[in-house]
């Protein structure tokens, strides 16, 4: 499949994408209301390119990257992988489809099953897709052991044996045995401590490069994020606010929202680099948004106008874009 | 450089074999499972293997000792046909069992896919089904057994039938229970993002976390069949003479029992002491899958 693809279709496309769960209440369960959790965002991945996405809890940088995998229904909008349109495919359209796009999961204790030994995990995704069977299907699983730092003697051992770093290896070779063209990775890193997140995120690195993956790289934390990302989209309450490439994200941040989240990342000597502006209050319902520009709560910088009208997300620079009326 | 530093260093971590052996020695512990279990594997070994060294047939009759007291021939005596006892109770044990746990296997089978579909699938199907499903818990599980035994018909084939529709529900409500917890891991959403098709889902990464309170259940169920078989028995619609259940048995020898008390009392026994052993089993399983119940660890 994606040897018939021309180099300059990019990995993903998503337009426009929106998620609304619907809220029901009362003996019928009629449909009163909705979550807004994603609420039109448009991003496109490269091949062999890594898009972060950054924002707090609750912000729907999750619900985005399951959505955009068909875990979840969309409401609306587009999703293009590899030039597809796989937006409204049913579940077992898209079941050969899955093949090219696969999911890490935050929490390496409860994405692996328990009742499987980490060989037989690694080497599901090649029995489904009638990829490798028999000798030759061990003989992939050793190999994707090997590649991700894992030893092959430890194939029949069960998830529980071990340690979080190493869960997380299982979880991405067995992503990488399908050979995909794109892996969204939702939190992979921030259930693990920090000297092994940094082999994580190195690992993923590697196997990058070697492979010409694309990563959605889904994390609350701005400095992993910085780490692997070619470019970063920030998203608060279902939008995205600000997206360029990194360095000019992390060097120059257009949106007050993104200066805040830079902000809220520890400095390594007191008093030096950013200017501190601590973000006040929580993050607004996304059931009520507020109207307007959904930030304007928040907003150190708000004025009038922010209250009533939504900001559009205007390309600034060329590959920059900020959603911010007064920048 | 070594990529993954973590991986290094596992010490003498107990293999797989001897993982299991630990934990079966850790289950012998438990009074009610080393109890129930000894009592349950009595009466498999009576069925395998103490009918064939047994001197007298279950139906052979012995004219000349008719409701014969206990003696060195007939070691718990014979009944109104001269038919020694203790092989009747034996036999008796044979169809008892099967007629248990092939009612429950049957539930079992029939109401754990049933459970795991209405589950994962919820929605209307999962409404519906599980009305159906309470309709028949509604009913009193004895008057419901006896209902469908007195429509099918007498006989042990019969009995089975109409014992596993009503032990079916249990099972349904039980896995459906599980279902609807196991599916909002990871593990499933993870399979299903790899692409895996519903019954693979349901079958590799659904039920095999979910079997473990089934195993359960079936042990209580196996002793709440065979209760249910002698109680069928015992008011005629289960085993036909000359077949004899423990449940016949007992109707049986109630007429004798002040001539031989052994008659009655011996099956009598049998039924107690084999619900209690399918009874002590199941709990003291349920207590070895889920340590917390038994308040360590």
């Amino acid at each position: 499949m994606s040897d018939a693809v021309s180099p300059d279709v990019p990995t993903l496309e998503v337009v426009d994408l929106v998620k609304t769960f619907p809220l029901s209440s009362g003996f019928l369960s009629r449909v009163t209301g909705g979550v807004h959790a994603v609420d039109g965002i448009s991003f496109a991945v490269g091949r062999g390119e890594t898009l972060g996405i950054v924002g707090e809890s609750g912000c729907g940088k999750s619900t985005a990257g399951r959505t955009t995998l068909k875990l979840l229904e969309p409401t609306s909008g587009q999703i293009r992988l590899l030039g597809r349109d796989i937006t409204r495919l049913s579940r077992a359209q898209i079941r050969p489809i899955r093949r090219e796009m696969q999911m890490i999961f935050q929490d390496p204790f409860s994405s692996l099953n328990p009742r499987m030994t980490a060989g037989q995990l690694v080497g599901e995704p090649l029995g489904i897709h009638h990829l490798a069977r028999g000798a030759e299907r061990i003989d992939r699983i050793e190999a994707l052991f090997k590649q991700v730092g894992l030893r092959p003697e430890q194939m029949d051992d069960q998830p529980q044996q071990f340690s979080g770093g190493q869960r997380q290896r299982i979880a991405i070779a067995r992503a990488l045995s399908v050979k995909p063209s794109l892996i969204i990775c939702d939190e992979p890193v921030s259930a693990l401590d920090v000297s092994i997140q940094a082999q994580v995120v190195n690992l993923m690195m590697d196997l990058q490069d070697q492979y010409q993956l694309s990563y959605v790289f889904i994390a609350h934390d701005i400095a992993i994020v910085e780490q692997i990302s070619h470019r970063i989209a920030v998203m608060y309450l279902g939008r995205i606010v600000e997206m360029a490439e990194t360095k000019t994200l992390i060097g120059e941040p257009l949106h007050p929202y993104t200066e805040a989240l830079l902000a809220a990342v520890p400095k390594p000597k007191p008093g030096m680099g950013r200017r501190r502006k601590a973000l006040g209050g929580d993050i607004p319902s996304p059931i009520n948004p507020p109207p307007g520009c959904h930030f304007h709560t928040r907003c150190p910088i708000a004025v009038a106008r922010c209250r009533v009208e939504r900001p559009a997300l205007r390309t600034v620079a060329s590959g920059r874009q900020a959603a911010c009326h007064l920048r | 450089m070594t990529l993954a530093p973590e991986s290094l260093g596992r010490s003498s971590r107990p293999s797989r074999r001897q993982r299991l052996f630990r934990s079966m020695l850790d289950a012998l512990r438990n009074p009610l499972l080393a109890v129930g279990g000894f009592l349950v594997l009595i009466q498999l070994v009576a069925v395998l293997f103490v009918g064939h060294i047994l001197p007298f047939g279950p139906n052979t009759m012995d004219y000349n000792a008719l409701l014969g007291a206990p003696g060195a021939s007939h070691l718990l005596g014979t009944d109104e046909l001269g038919r020694d006892i203790l092989s009747r109770l034996v036999d008796g044990a044979r169809l008892s069992l099967s007629v248990g746990l092939g009612s429950v296997a049957m539930a079992a089978l029939i109401g754990v896919p049933l459970g795991l579909v209405a589950g994962y699938l919820g929605g209307a199907f999962d409404a519906i089904f599980m009305r159906l499903i309470d309709s028949i818990i509604a009913l009193p599980p004895l008057v419901l057994a006896l209902t469908i035994a007195a429509v099918l018909g007498t006989g042990l084939v019969n009995t089975t039938i109409a014992i596993a529709i009503v032990a079916i529900p249990a099972f349904t409500r039980l896995v459906r229970g599980q279902v609807l917890s196991l599916k909002t891991n990871d593990y499933v959403l993870a399979a299903e993002s790899l692409g895996a098709p519903t019954w693979l889902i349901l079958f590799r990464h659904i039920l095999p976390n979910a079997i473990n309170p089934v195993i359960v259940q079936a042990s209580l169920a196996i002793g709440f069949a065979i209760i249910t078989e002698s109680s069928l028995s015992f008011i005629g619609l289960g085993a036909q003479p000359p077949q004899s259940t423990w449940g016949s048995m007992v109707q049986v020898g109630f007429q004798y029992l002040e001539l031989q008390p052994f008659y009655a009392l011996a099956p009598a026994t049998m039924i107690f002491l084999a619900v209690l052993g399918f009874n002590m089993l199941g709990e003291g399983l349920r207590q070895q899958f889920d340590p917390a119940s038994r308040g360590i660890k």
